[in-house]
């Protein structure tokens, strides 16, 4: 038996091919991470049938939704611009679902007046969704998606058209607005704080595959492709385990180069060390940094207090230092500088 | 500040500033000009050469009112036929894909490019008492359509639903199906889809749809005059009304055309500003 949801989609449309398996339990969010285009919110509509399966299938609860239609599904979807009713009041908005599923008119704005006032939308129960904010119209949605008591409740881009300080109260308080809510939330993103922040587990993405599935802390340490590297700010390689040393794969032309980590490995690797762990040199160091490259500088920028240098190898990597380290080594674009890293700051994990 | 112009630009000369658009091409503005003369001036006419001493007493005229009466019924009659049968094919039309669609929606327009005495000549093939369908009706019903004032709204439904069709399957086309798609996860069924979600937003292109299609049924005269005849009080609507003063009474006819006109204007406008615009 499968986790709570249980999802194998397969579909096509053009040249787009969807090939995606995902699982989570019950009261867990999973975010979908990936850039754009990557499939994420086609998952999602595969997930609500609203897109056909072309093989493959969608289990909530052990129960088989495959072929169930759109409007018997067990699911509540958030859409990216919340898709409210435009002749409707938020509360029958909120009220319309349970309507549906054949609840009397009280019941259902009673059920409907509960959940505006848990998301603290009590006054604007009568208002028309023209009349909200972008905030406030976001949670009048997740409200209609609640309302039909799903179990599987799906976040399209939920950040996507907010404004940044009510992205912020949202990321803080949607966990306490999913109180209640025993069922999986599905949540699409392609900003990694989102999913950092408010998931359980991430599936990370690309060009219709998961290429990654995991818990964020995960995630973060063990990225697995350049993307998700990328995202989470790791320096990632590929390259082939001995021993405690790793040689990565050469880069074109280039000479191989080699990793020292900190306990053996064997086998085809991913090593990931983050570009703080960098430290940079202008002449060849001695003693505890284990690994030492020599570079160029490649460019220059600011991040966070911290400056980021990135630097051409090989090894391609990206060091954070101080603003004081930049002036003393007098970094330029095209100078050669030695990196160094500590082998116990080096991951290794199996590719 | 060192250099602060000693008076702040005038007027003219930022008017110099603005990139000129040339002059109007009177190739195009002459013709503008003489089509709207050409649209109007016969409504200048109308009202010129109106009657207007005895217009109280001409408007009282019982065969006036009745024909009057009888017009705005029909037409209404017809709308509410064409909604009720037009807004659901417009739906079919629109939002399904079946055998034929394409067909369909090509005999659908058909009668917006026959002329309507043709219109009114097939229907009275049909519908006849001798018509393909009319023999039955008339032998096992009792039930003789032409020539009737049933003929009348017939005959108006024909040549106005399409453009009520038409109208509705565009609006259709152009409204965000996503809001059905909302509406299905919801668990709204498609009936309820439709009833609760894709006609109200859809309601202002209906309301349109049901303005052109009531315009046309009050205009209809010649499938009228041909399939339902030219009885007073029972067939005979306005145009055909204005036909036959203007035979023995031209001043007649100018103030029947008058209240036709006047009454066609009033519905468009109060509609407009309540549906259209909103």
């Amino acid at each position: 038996m499968g986790s709570f949801l249980d999802a194998d989609l397969r579909l096509s449309r053009g040249t787009f091919e969807l090939h995606a398996a995902l699982g989570a339990e019950r009261g867990e969010i999973l975010a979908l991470l990936g850039p754009n285009g990557a499939g994420k919110s086609t998952a999602l509509r595969a997930l609500a049938g609203l897109v056909p399966l072309e093989a493959g299938h969608v289990r909530v609860g052990g129960r088989d939704e495959t072929t169930t239609p759109v409007e018997q599904r067990p699911i509540g979807m958030v859409f990216q611009d919340y898709l409210l009713f435009p002749h409707m009041s938020a509360l029958e908005n909120v009220a319309f679902g349970p309507r549906c599923q054949g609840a009397d008119r009280a019941q259902a704005r009673e059920r409907a007046a509960g959940l505006l006032e848990h998301l603290g939308l009590a006054e604007h129960a009568v208002a028309r969704p023209g009349r909200l904010s972008g905030g406030q119209a976001q949670r009048v949605a997740l409200a209609r998606a609640l309302a039909v008591q799903p179990r599987l409740l799906l976040l399209d881009e939920p950040m996507a058209a907010l404004d940044a300080s009510t992205r912020v109260e949202v990321r803080a308080r949607l966990r306490h607005w999913l109180e209640g809510f025993d069922g999986t939330t599905v949540l699409v993103t392609h900003d990694p704080l989102d999913a950092m922040v408010l998931a359980d587990r991430i599936a990370v993405v690309e060009e219709g595959r998961v290429v990654q599935q995991g818990t964020p802390a995960e995630v973060a340490r063990r990225p697995r492709t350049a993307y998700v590297a990328r995202l989470v700010g790791l320096n990632l390689f590929h390259g082939t385990a001995e021993g405690t040393t790793v040689t990565l794969d050469a880069q074109g032309e280039a000479e191989t180069v080699e990793v020292r980590l900190p306990a053996p490995a064997e086998g085809p690797a991913l090593v990931a060390f983050p570009p703080r762990a960098v430290a940079l040199y202008s002449e060849p160091p001695h003693g505890s940094p284990r690994n030492v490259w020599q570079v160029r500088v490649d460019g220059v920028e600011r991040f966070g207090d911290q400056v980021r240098v990135h630097l051409a190898g090989p090894p391609d990597l990206a060091a954070d230092v101080s603003p004081a380290a930049v002036a003393e080594l007098g970094l330029v674009r095209g100078q050669a500088v030695w990196a160094g890293v500590k082998a116990a700051e080096v991951e290794c994990y199996g590719a | 500040m060192t250099a602060v112009p000693p008076t702040p630009p005038a007027a003219p000369e930022r008017r110099r500033l603005r990139a000129r658009s040339g002059r109007l091409p009177w190739v195009l503005v002459l013709p503008a000009v003489a089509a709207v003369a050409f649209l109007v001036l016969p409504f200048a006419g109308l009202l010129i050469s109106a009657p207007w001493p005895d217009m109280g007493e001409r408007l009282r005229d019982p065969e006036v009112l009745s024909a009057l009466w009888l017009s705005l019924a029909t037409a209404t009659a017809a709308t509410v036929v064409s909604l009720l049968l037009g807004v659901p094919l417009a739906w079919l039309l629109a939002r399904t894909e079946f055998p034929g669609r394409r067909l369909v929606r090509a005999l659908v327009t058909v009668p917006l490019v026959i002329p309507p005495v043709v219109g009114g000549v097939a229907l009275l093939l049909v519908l006849g008492r001798n018509g393909i369908l009319g023999t039955h009706l008339d032998a096992w019903f009792g039930i003789t359509v032409p020539f009737t004032t049933a003929a009348v709204v017939m005959a108006q439904v024909f040549v106005a639903m399409p453009f009520l069709v038409i109208s509705v399957e565009g609006s259709l086309r152009g409204a965000d199906r996503r809001y059905e798609e909302a509406a299905a996860t919801l668990g709204a069924s498609r009936t309820t889809v439709f009833t609760r979600v894709t006609l109200p937003m859809v309601l202002p292109g209906i309301a349109a749809g049901a303005v052109l299609c009531w315009a046309r049924a009050l205009g209809e005269f010649g499938a009228t005059i041909t399939f339902a005849g030219n009885f007073p009080g029972t067939t005979q609507t306005m145009p055909l009304a204005v036909y036959m003063a203007m035979q023995r009474d031209p001043e007649a006819a100018v103030v029947l055309s008058l209240v036709l006109l006047l009454v066609s204007l009033a519905v468009l406008v109060t509609l407009r500003e309540r549906w259209v615009n909103a």
